[in-house]
């Protein structure tokens, strides 16, 4: 691991490291932006707790504005906290700054490299700064631009790269000291299907060695496909946090799609005025279960008014459904 | 010799990046100076210049030639930071340095290494070029380096204290413009302050760049209008004042973290 010990302290700092440490321990962590110019001050974290485990791949999921890019932010050293603590592999943050960012590589929103600069250039020179000579920064450029495809276009400038080339600049930026700990902060926005789905498998290849990943995203597919536990963030805390599947157990928002045999009545419909129902067209009902019903009980309430299921399927967009309306409270 | 403290290794690649774009660049970085200072020796030096009595026994192409080899030192160090890290700051390849577990002191030291290396090439580069209008005396190649270092190393803090307050290309222009350049006009370039009515003179004391092209001067002609070792101890003291005003900067991330 190249990292930058200064003293013998942040030494004794790893060794204390175990498999139970967490990766990210943050608590009560809070943030304001100072009032700018017309803008009054903006509370963007108001008391964030939240724990990853190493090699853990948690999706943290939010609207805009919910502090997803700040928590990434104060995570990375890009953003001054207000109030909290954070630890990364045990090491706090704000006691040892240095150490702490050791263990991170961070995916940007924004293409924030040298667009002038060659490919090759900005990944050696980003393992420079994490104190890698230059000959074995070379190699190790060598390996994650060959990984992510960009080797025969590392002596091209960034900027004539396409899109979804930079986006994997950055990633290879970012791994070339093998972190610990990958922030991606929105990676695949603005990417094309293709894209994103390679996108996808590289970062469950990473996944699968060992790398712990936090991902921030809009695509609930995206969390929903690759992480191994969703934080859903909203106003600044995490509202709900736990495994996909736990979150759908937890708060039951299954939602299932009726085929019906014969067009639907107003009058079995009437009858079906406390489940939460919904008619979609003349042979289509939406049925969202409430919590506690099982499917068995809904199906035979539905039956027992005389309407035909022809066909039962899952309306999908399961984490969205539960996203949306945790959201909305 | 390859490197092998990560410290010293993330210093070389800071120090690396920065000479490599000022030579990449040489005709925006290298090339002005050179002609700009021309010019000032042709016209100042030698057409003016040859109208204008010795000053302490010196022809006055030779008496300016330190002081305008001083002002390109404190333009290029000043400038090479104060541009760097804000262009750094507007394309946000800040970030690079700033997620790095680089301790600030090292980004510092890498940041002012690099204005100070520009400042000695300048330097380097118009000193040749005056050998073209006048010939050079050494008086102590000790006082020269020490004068220039301080300087060149006084005005690249002083360019990054300039690149985190600024929000605009438009700021980072306003000290030169305004403060640097009449400052360094007014800092015994062409004249010796024992020439002004006794008000100015006075004034002028208050200037420090007055300190530092005198120190310089005194390195090739050994004449100087203030002691040797107040303009040193000025010299010292405004530099160490500077880093540690930068050094807070970096610690509070005044203008780079938000």
């Amino acid at each position: 691991m190249h990292i930058i010990a200064s003293s013998e302290t942040d030494a004794i700092l790893v060794l204390l490291m175990s498999e139970q440490t967490p990766a990210v321990r943050i608590t009560g962590l809070k943030k304001t932006y100072p009032a700018d110019k017309k803008q009054p001050p903006v509370e963007a974290l108001k008391g964030l707790d939240l724990m990853i485990k190493q090699g853990e791949f948690l999706a943290l999921l939010g609207p805009n504005g919910a502090g997803k890019t700040t928590t990434i932010g104060i995570l990375s050293g890009l953003v001054n906290k207000s109030e909290g603590t954070i630890e990364v592999c045990g090491v706090d943050v704000t006691t040892h700054p240095d150490k702490a960012k050791s263990f991170i590589g961070l995916v940007p929103q924004e293409m924030n490299f040298d667009i002038f600069e060659k490919v090759i250039n900005i990944v050696v020179t980003q393992a420079g700064y994490y104190g890698i000579p230059r000959a074995q920064a070379l190699k190790k450029a060598e390996e994650v631009l060959k990984e992510l495809g960009l080797w025969d276009k590392k002596n091209a400038q960034a900027q004539h790269l396409s899109g979804g080339m930079k986006r994997r600049l950055l990633i290879a930026r970012a791994l070339v000291h093998e972190p610990k700990i990958l922030l991606l902060d929105e990676p695949t926005a603005g990417v094309d299907v293709e894209l994103r789905r390679g996108m996808w498998d590289f970062l469950r290849k990473l996944s699968a060695s060992g790398t712990t990943i936090v991902l921030t995203t809009h695509y609930l597919e995206e969390a929903e496909l690759l992480a191994s536990r969703v934080a859903i963030i909203n106003h600044g805390t995490i509202i709900e946090e736990g495994t996909v599947k736990e979150l759908i157990t937890k708060l039951n928002f299954v939602t299932l799609i009726l085929d019906t045999t014969e067009p639907l009545k107003d009058a079995a419909l009437v009858l079906l005025r406390d489940m939460n129902v919904k008619k979609l067209d003349e042979n289509t009902l939406e049925l969202t279960l409430s919590p506690g019903q099982t499917v068995n009980e809904a199906i035979r309430k539905i039956a027992a008014t005389g309407i035909q299921i022809a066909n039962i399927r899952n309306a999908g967009s399961r984490l969205e459904e539960i996203f949306v309306n945790l959201i909305k409270k | 010799m390859a490197l092998r403290s990560p410290i010293l290794v993330g210093y070389y690649t800071m120090v690396r990046k920065d000479v490599t774009r000022v030579l990449r660049i040489w005709s925006q970085t290298l090339l002005p100076p050179a002609i700009t200072m021309a010019l000032y020796f042709a016209i100042f030096g030698t057409f003016i210049g040859s109208q204008v009595d010795a000053i302490d026994g010196f022809p006055y192409i030779q008496f300016i030639v330190p002081g305008l080899v001083m002002m390109s030192v404190i333009t290029s160090s000043y400038m090479n930071t104060v541009s760097t890290l804000y262009f750094a700051k507007w394309i946000k390849t800040i970030h690079e340095v700033m997620v790095s577990p680089m301790p600030n002191w090292v980004v510092v030291a890498g940041y002012t290494s690099g204005g100070v290396l520009r400042g000695f090439m300048v330097a380097v580069i118009v000193i040749a070029v005056s050998l073209f209008f006048t010939k050079l005396t050494i008086f102590s190649v000790g006082v020269i380096i020490g004068a220039a270092l301080l300087t060149s190393l006084l005005f690249s803090l002083l360019g990054l204290i300039n690149a985190m307050y600024a929000k605009s290309f438009d700021a980072i222009n306003i000290v030169p413009t305004f403060v640097l350049t009449p400052l360094t006009y007014l800092g015994g370039i062409f004249y010796s302050i024992d020439q002004l009515p006794e008000f100015f003179r006075i004034l002028s004391l208050f200037n420090p760049i007055l300190y530092m092209v005198n120190a310089f001067r005194y390195g090739f002609l050994g004449i100087t209008d203030v002691p040797l070792s107040l303009a040193f101890g000025v010299m010292g003291g405004l530099t160490v004042l500077a880093f540690i005003v930068v050094m807070y900067l970096f610690h509070t991330g005044k203008g780079l973290k938000t």
